[in-house]
């Protein structure tokens, strides 16, 4: 599995507010939370992501809330990868429960920049910004979370 | 090597005789807990999964909180899905309008949690029961699906920071101004993944509210959980309230800690975070310039009875300033009755505040309180993030109740102690 697209980039603390603001949280649809996805902070995200598309944050990404809803509309709103130095806890867990791919990778998230194009290897945990030529190694998960992802998920990983 | 607190709690739910920081564990959950926002998706994963029964009807735990009383229809209808679940499943603690209260105020209140649980709730303030000395922690809503279902969580068992609390604290400062200080001592992701471990002799001069909202807030420094000892002080609280056994987990005394943060408690002033990160501390003395529009005293983090005595030491007899909205929202229906017994009600209102019934609603910005363009509130809340209250230009202060009360008197960020 690999993406591939040109990068949203924001920076430390990005918050589980700003990625999709509690006003709209009365609402399940993730294609509706996608239409609001980090429009606190940058309003023409939802106007100009593609589906394909990555987003690079910096340190704590997705801290706050435990609201799932958070990577589900990073998620519908096309975003294919996160790339962040780190992430907030329960954003992490959420992300791989639901779904999203995301990537642990202090050097990418330095040196990548606002629109480079950025394809990733999800098997090998390879970053290559194609714009730079920079290549960066992410950690893979461990086993017991690959497991998880394999299965497509936490609830079908229960079934057995 | 000896574990830590949270790594004993860790190791007795997994069947193992130690666990290690790093290990992956699957956990057997003491109680699975979720909100009116939380809970629907939750419904919908454990549907969708298939599951047609819960692991224990009286484990499983959903507090309308967030909306409620429903703000709007779409919030109305979220909690209707609850309702419905709730029914169905015949959970024991579901709590509608009219017995519910801010999840993290009424769960404590009512014994559901206790000395030595695992718990996992689908609300990041889960963390606020480690002051009963559990392991507690936030997750998300197919978490809380999954713990539903099966009864268990994985975990990565976490490293830990020592918290060592010395000397003893001095009133009108409190368990808001410690946590404040600490957080703006090592940062919103200082403990990262980790847990925190409160320790020290100046444990003792906490109450049981000073150590909920201490944890509480363990969260906003990035942590995975907070934890105090089991004392008598913790004791005295559980006894009578607690509704199953609980059992006292220690530390060993060679348990390893990455590092240890000192705080003494002696030195400590009322704090005040000013936006948009809980880490920007300032002593509340420092703010005489800041003019403010609002104060909101409530949410999981301040809204206890003794958070309702702060709040009416500072405004019984007075007045708030002109042009400061002064909102009081007691975090249960017990804290509520007991405010009107007391007689804080009364002078809440003659000081020229509202007094709602339990919700969570201006904390995240969804209701009761909403701040326009430019705005400034000084809030007993957790989160001071852009957009948190209400407009992206608006400004929350997070502070303690007795900071809040005195700032609603004189319109300024304002010390206590000065009024």
């Amino acid at each position: 599995m690999n993406a591939k697209g040109p990068v949203f980039k924001y920076g430390d603390n990005i918050d589980t507010d700003v990625i999709i603001p509690a006003r709209y949280l009365n609402t399940q649809s993730a294609a509706e939370l996608a239409s609001h996805c980090m429009e606190d902070i940058d309003k023409t995200f939802i106007t100009r992501v593609k589906q394909g598309d990555l987003m690079v944050g910096g340190e704590n990404f997705g801290c706050g809330s435990s609201r799932e809803h958070a990577p589900v509309a990073i998620k519908a709103a096309g975003i294919s990868c996160v790339i962040a130095k780190s992430f907030a806890r329960i954003f992490y867990r959420n992300a791989i429960n639901i779904g999203l791919p995301i990537l642990e990778c202090p050097a990418a998230s330095e040196a990548i920049n606002e629109g480079d194009i950025v394809s990733v290897n999800f098997d090998t945990g390879v970053i290559t910004d194609e714009t730079t030529g920079q290549i960066f190694q992410a950690a893979p998960f461990p086993e017991f979370i690959q497991n998880i992802i394999k299965q497509g998920g936490l609830m079908n990983s229960l079934k057995d | 090597m000896g574990m830590t607190m949270t790594q004993k709690i860790l190791a007795a739910h997994c069947g193992e005789a130690a666990v290690t920081a790093g290990q992956l564990i699957n956990a057997k959950l003491d109680i699975v807990l979720g909100n009116d926002i939380t809970t629907p998706v939750a419904i919908n994963e454990f549907e969708k999964a298939g599951f047609d029964s819960v692991f224990d009807r009286t484990r499983v735990n959903i507090v309308l909180d967030h909306f409620v009383p429903n703000k709007d229809i779409k919030s109305a209808t979220q909690s209707k899905q609850c309702r419905q679940f709730a029914d169905k499943y015949d959970i024991l603690n579901f709590y509608d309008v009219g017995q519910m209260g801010v999840e993290h105020a009424l769960l404590p209140e009512k014994g559901i949690v206790t000395a030595g649980d695992c718990i996992i709730g689908a609300d990041s303030h889960t963390c606020t029961y480690g002051a009963v000395g559990a392991f507690s922690t936030g997750v998300g809503s197919t978490d809380m699906a999954a713990g539903m279902a099966k009864g268990v969580a994985w975990f990565k068992v976490p490293a830990a920071i020592k918290v060592e609390l010395t000397g003893a604290i001095q009133r009108p400062v409190t368990g808001k101004d410690v946590i404040l200080h600490l957080i703006g001592k090592i940062g919103v992701s200082g403990a990262l993944y980790k847990s925190l471990e409160f320790t020290g002799e100046g444990v003792k001069s906490l109450t049981m509210e000073d150590r909920l909202c201490i944890c509480n807030m363990a969260i906003e420094a990035g942590a995975k959980n907070g934890i105090f000892p089991v004392d008598e002080i913790t004791e005295a609280y559980l006894k009578g309230r607690s509704q199953r056994t609980w059992v006292k987990y220690e530390a060993d005394p060679d348990a390893e800690y990455e590092r240890t943060v000192t705080i003494d408690l002696t030195t400590l002033e009322p704090t005040v975070s000013y936006p948009h990160l809980p880490e920007n501390t300032h002593l509340a003395k420092e703010g005489k310039d800041i003019k403010i529009d609002q104060i909101v005293i409530g949410s999981c983090t301040n809204g206890r009875i003794e958070d309702m005595q702060a709040a009416y030491e500072v405004l019984k007899g007075k007045h708030i300033a002109k042009g400061v909205r002064g909102i009081i929202i007691p975090a249960t229906m017990a804290v509520y009755k007991e405010c009107i017994l007391r007689g804080y009600t009364e002078a809440f209102i003659d000081a020229g505040c509202i007094v709602s019934t339990p919700t969570c609603g201006p904390c995240l910005g969804g209701y009761m309180g909403i701040l326009a363009a430019g705005e400034r509130c000084v809030s007993t809340t957790n989160r001071n993030f852009v957009g948190r209250m209400g407009h992206v230009d608006s400004e929350v202060y997070l502070a303690s109740p007795a900071t809040a009360a005195a700032s609603a008197l004189t319109g300024y960020i304002t010390d206590p102690r000065e009024v």
